[in-house]
C-alpha cells in the first residue's frame, strides 16, 4: 500500500515510472500476503476463528486470509490456546516445518504466561516463547478479534521496518500488542477503519504511544 | 496381584513373535493433534486397511492443563473461571454446575430472578454453541457457507453476552449465590429481537443444509449408535437423545426454571450421524421456546442474595450435582473437608464419554466418514482432557 | 425407587454392602474391593435397580487414612434412580477389579484414574495412561505429588 501513494497519477507521460528499493517492495508483498496456519488448541481458537475465518470480522481486508492447514504452505502461526508440555514438541515441529521467511503470533494470556493455568498446573507450559519464537503477543483471555487484527497490524509493521531478504530469520524482540485501555470497542473499529483507509501500519507500541496514536489526531 | 500396565508402543508395534512387520497390509497413521477436522488438538491413531478404518484408537493429553488439581488449590469461587475453560462453548452451564453444587453443600439460597435469568442465559448459549457446531459440520463436510452462516447468528448471540456480562467467551457470570452482575436494561429486548431473527434463519438452515441431497448421503445410516452402547459408552445430550433415549435432565430432574416451561426434548430413532444433526436443529426450536416463554418473566429481585462471602465453607461431604450441556451432562463432584478449598474437585465432562463411542461406531468406515462422524459429535477438546 | 426402599433392596441382595449415611447426598453405599465385580454385575443386571450407565468414576486421596476411596456414580435410565457406590483401597498397594465388562466407559474412567492416581486395575483390557505421556513419573493428583515443574503457592 505504501507504493501506490508514490506512484505518479496517470497520464504523465514523464514519470510514469517508479523508483523504489527491492527490499521495500519484497516486505511489502510479504506483510501484504501472510499466510496463516490454523493453529487453535482451545478456547482462544474460537474467537480466532471468529477473526480469521468467520463473517463479521474480514480478515481478508489485512491480505492475510489464505488459512492454511499445513505448516508447509503457511508462514504466519497464530498460536491460539494453551500448550502444554505434551503439546510443545509438536509445536515446535510445525513451526519448523513452516517456509521462511516465517512469523509467530501469539494470542492469549496462556501463550505469554500460561494464564489461568499458572498455579499447581503440572503440565501447562508458563508462555511459549521458550518454545518457538515469538514476534508479537496479543494478550487477553481470550483476546477479541479486534485484538487479534491489532496483532496482525503490529506485525505487518515489523516486516515492513526490519525484516529484509539480506537478513533471513533476524528477528527482534517479541513485540506486546495490547489495545490501549480505556477504549470502546467502537473506538477501536472506527480506528481500524481509519487505519486502513491509510497505511496499515500502526505504532509500534514499545516505541511510540500507541494511546496517542490510536485518539490523537 | 500383579497387573500389567501398556504403553501406545504395544498397541502400535507388531507384537515380538510376527514373521514379518510387512506381512500385513494394514498400517498406523496418525490424524492429529493439529488436524482441521478433529476440533483441536485430538489425536486419532488410525488402523486403516486401504481406506477402511479398522481401528480407531485417540490419544488424550494434548491439552490437559491439570484443572482439577488446580481446583483443589483454589477456593470456591475461584474454581468457577476454570470451568469456564473446558467446554468453552457451554461455558455458562459449566459456572452453573460448580455453582448447582456449590449452593447445595453449602445451602445458599438463590431467588426467582436469578434462576429465571442463567436458564435463559443458559439457553442463549446453547442456541449458540449449536449455531456454531452446525456451521462447522457443513464446513467438514464440504460446504462452507454454512460456516459463515452459522457463525454470523452467532456473532448475535455473543453480542447479548457482551453487553450484559463483559465476555464473549469465558463467561465466569454465574456463580455460588447468584450472578456476578445484573441484566443490562437492553436484554430483554435485544434476546427478542435476536430471537426473532433468528427463527426464520433456522428455517433457513434446513433449507440450506439438512435437505441437500450430499449432506443426506454423507450422515444418513452412517456410524449408527445403537441406544444401548449408547448407555454403555455413558454418552449423554444429543448423542444419546440420537439414538432414541429421551434422557435430558432439563426434563427428568428440572432445575432452574425449567419445571415451568413447556418444551420437547427432541429424540432420534437411528442413531446414525443424521439423527445427531437433526436432534441438534431440533433442540435449537425448543431452545427458542424456552427462551420465549420466560423473557418477559423475568420477575424483580436482586442478583446475588449472599452477600459477596469472602470464603465459603460447605460442611464436610461428598457432593454431585449435574446439568445439561449443549453437549451432554456435566456433573460436578466436590468432596469438602470444611475448609475453603475443595479437597477434591472432580468433572464429568460430556465430551469425554461421547468421544469413545467413536472407537466403536467409527470401525468399518472410510475415513472420510470418519470426519464426519466426529463432527456429527460435536467434540470440544479441552473438556475431554481437563 | 424411594431412597429408602432402594437401599434396602440393596443390602437385602448385596450383603457386603454398608450404607453410608453421612456427609452424602445420594443414596450410597459402601463395598469392600473383593466383592466389587459381583455386586457391579448385580447392579447392573437385576430388574429392579438396572443401573446402566456409570455416570462418573473418580478416586479422593484420602492421604491421612492411607486409603484411596474410588467413587462410582451410577444411574438408571429406566427407573432415573442414582446410587453412589464407594471402595477404599489401601494407598500402598492399590489395586482393585476393573468394572469395564459390565459398564464398557469403565475402561476410560479407569484409565484416568490410573493416570492420574496410580491405582491398578485387574483384569483391565487396556490398562496405559491417558493424559500424560507414558513415561510420565508419579501420579499428579495424589496429596503428595511434587515436581520440579510446578509452581505452588506456599
Ligand atoms: S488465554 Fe484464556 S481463552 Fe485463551 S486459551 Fe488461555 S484460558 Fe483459554
Amino acid at each position: 500500500m505504501g507504493i501506490e501513494q508514490t506512484a505518479p497519477a496517470p497520464g504523465d507521460s514523464n514519470s510514469n515510472f517508479l523508483l523504489t528499493t527491492l527490499d521495500d517492495v519484497v516486505s511489502w508483498a510479504r506483510k501484504n500476503s501472510l499466510w496463516p496456519l490454523t493453529f487453535g488448541t482451545s478456547c482462544c481458537a474460537i474467537e480466532m476463528m471468529m477473526a480469521t475465518g468467520a463473517s463479521r470480522h474480514d480478515i481478508s481486508r489485512f491480505g492475510a486470509e489464505v488459512v492454511r492447514a499445513t505448516p508447509r504452505q503457511a508462514d504466519l502461526l497464530i498460536v491460539a490456546g494453551t500448550i502444554v508440555k505434551r503439546m510443545a514438541p509438536v509445536l515446535r515441529r510445525l513451526y519448523e516445518q513452516m517456509a521462511e521467511p516465517r512469523y509467530v503470533i501469539a494470542t492469549g494470556s496462556c501463550t505469554i504466561s500460561g494464564g489461568p493455568f499458572i498455579y499447581h498446573s503440572y503440565t501447562t507450559l508458563r508462555g511459549i516463547s521458550d518454545v518457538v519464537p515469538v514476534d508479537v503477543f496479543v494478550p487477553g483471555c481470550p483476546p477479541r478479534p479486534e485484538a487479534l487484527f491489532y496483532g496482525i497490524l503490529t506485525l505487518q509493521k515489523l516486516i515492513q521496518e526490519e525484516e529484509t531478504i539480506g537478513k533471513p530469520g533476524y528477528r527482534r524482540k517479541p513485540v506486546t500488542a495490547a489495545l490501549p485501555p480505556n477504549m470502546s470497542i467502537d473506538e477501536i473499529k472506527e480506528e481500524m477503519a481509519k487505519l486502513l483507509e491509510q497505511q496499515a501500519i500502526v505504532k509500534d507500541p514499545l516505541k511510540g504511544d500507541s494511546t496517542e496514536f490510536m485518539r490523537g489526531r | 496381584m500383579s497387573v500389567k500396565v501398556k504403553t501406545l508402543d504395544d498397541l502400535t508395534l507388531p507384537p515380538p513373535g510376527a514373521d514379518s512387520p510387512l506381512s500385513t497390509q494394514e498400517y498406523f497413521i496418525n490424524m492429529g493433534p493439529q488436524h482441521p477436522a478433529t476440533h483441536g488438538v485430538l489425536r486419532l491413531l488410525l488402523r486403516l486397511d486401504g481406506e477402511n478404518v479398522r481401528e480407531v484408537i485417540p490419544v488424550l493429553g494434548y491439552i490437559h492443563r491439570g484443572i482439577e488439581k488446580i481446583g483443589e488449590n483454589s477456593s470456591y469461587r475461584q474454581t468457577i473461571h476454570l470451568v469456564d475453560r473446558l467446554d468453552y462453548l457451554s461455558a455458562l452451564m459449566n459456572n452453573w454446575v460448580v455453582s448447582m453444587v456449590v449452593e447445595r453443600a453449602a445451602g445458599i439460597e438463590t431467588n426467582d430472578r436469578i434462576e429465571y435469568i442463567r436458564t435463559i442465559m443458559a439457553e442463549l448459549q446453547r442456541l449458540q454453541s449449536h449455531t456454531l457446531w452446525w456451521g462447522v459440520i457443513g464446513m467438514d463436510l464440504g460446504a462452507f457457507t454454512p460456516f459463515l452462516y452459522g457463525f454470523r447468528d452467532r456473532e448475535y448471540a455473543t453480542d447479548i453476552f457482551e453487553e450484559t456480562i463483559g465476555a464473549r467467551l469465558t463467561m465466569n457470570y454465574i456463580q455460588p449465590g447468584g450472578l456476578m452482575n445484573d441484566i443490562h436494561p437492553n436484554f430483554v429486548k435485544r434476546t427478542k429481537e435476536f430471537l426473532e431473527y433468528l427463527k426464520p434463519k433456522i428455517d433457513e438452515y434446513d433449507e440450506l443444509v439438512s435437505g441437500n441431497a450430499i449432506i443426506q448421503k454423507r450422515l444418513v445410516n452412517i456410524g449408527i449408535l445403537s441406544a444401548e452402547d449408547a448407555i454403555s459408552f455413558g454418552t449423554t445430550g444429543p448423542v444419546l437423545r440420537a439414538s432414541g433415549v429421551p434422557y435430558d435432565l432439563r426434563k427428568i430432574e428440572p432445575y432452574g426454571v425449567y419445571g415451568k416451561v413447556e418444551f420437547d426434548v427432541a429424540v432420534g430413532q437411528a442413531g446414525d450421524s443424521w439423527d445427531r444433526y437433526i436432534v441438534r436443529v431440533m433442540e435449537m426450536r425448543e431452545s427458542v421456546k424456552i427462551i420465549e416463554q420466560l423473557i418477559d418473566n423475568i420477575p424483580e429481585g436482586d442478583y446475588m442474595t449472599v452477600k459477596v462471602a469472602k470464603a465459603i465453607k460447605p460442611p464436610e461431604g461428598r457432593y454431585y450435582g449435574h446439568l445439561e450441556t449443549a453437549r451432554g451432562v456435566i456433573g460436578c463432584f466436590i468432596v469438602s473437608d470444611g475448609k475453603d478449598k475443595p479437597y477434591r474437585f472432580h468433572l464429568r465432562t460430556p465430551n469425554f464419554n461421547n468421544l469413545w463411542c467413536l472407537t466403536k461406531i467409527a470401525k468399518g468406515w472410510k475415513i472420510a466418514d470418519l470426519v464426519a462422524i466426529a463432527s456429527s459429535l460435536d467434540i470440544v477438546i479441552p473438556d475431554i482432557d481437563r | 425407587m424411594e431412597k429408602a426402599a432402594l437401599l434396602e433392596t440393596i443390602t437385602a441382595l448385596i450383603p457386603n454392602a454398608k450404607v453410608i449415611e453421612e456427609g452424602v447426598d445420594r443414596p450410597a453405599i459402601e463395598l469392600p474391593p473383593a466383592h466389587l465385580p459381583e455386586a457391579a454385575k448385580l447392579l447392573h443386571d437385576t430388574d429392579d435397580f438396572a443401573f446402566d450407565m456409570l455416570c462418573a468414576h473418580t478416586a479422593i486421596d484420602r492421604i491421612d487414612d492411607g486409603k484411596f476411596e474410588l467413587i462410582y456414580q451410577l444411574y438408571s435410565t429406566k427407573f432415573h434412580h442414582y446410587l453412589m457406590l464407594s471402595v477404599k483401597v489401601d494407598r500402598e498397594h492399590p489395586v482393585v477389579p476393573s468394572v469395564s465388562s459390565v459398564w464398557r466407559i469403565a475402561q476410560w474412567h479407569e484409565r484416568e484414574v490410573y493416570d492420574l492416581f496410580g491405582v491398578l486395575y485387574d483384569n483391565h483390557p487396556d490398562l496405559r495412561r491417558l493424559f500424560l505421556e507414558d513415561d510420565w513419573q508419579g501420579h499428579p493428583l495424589r496429596k503428595d505429588y511434587r515436581d520440579d515443574f510446578m509452581l505452588t503457592m506456599e
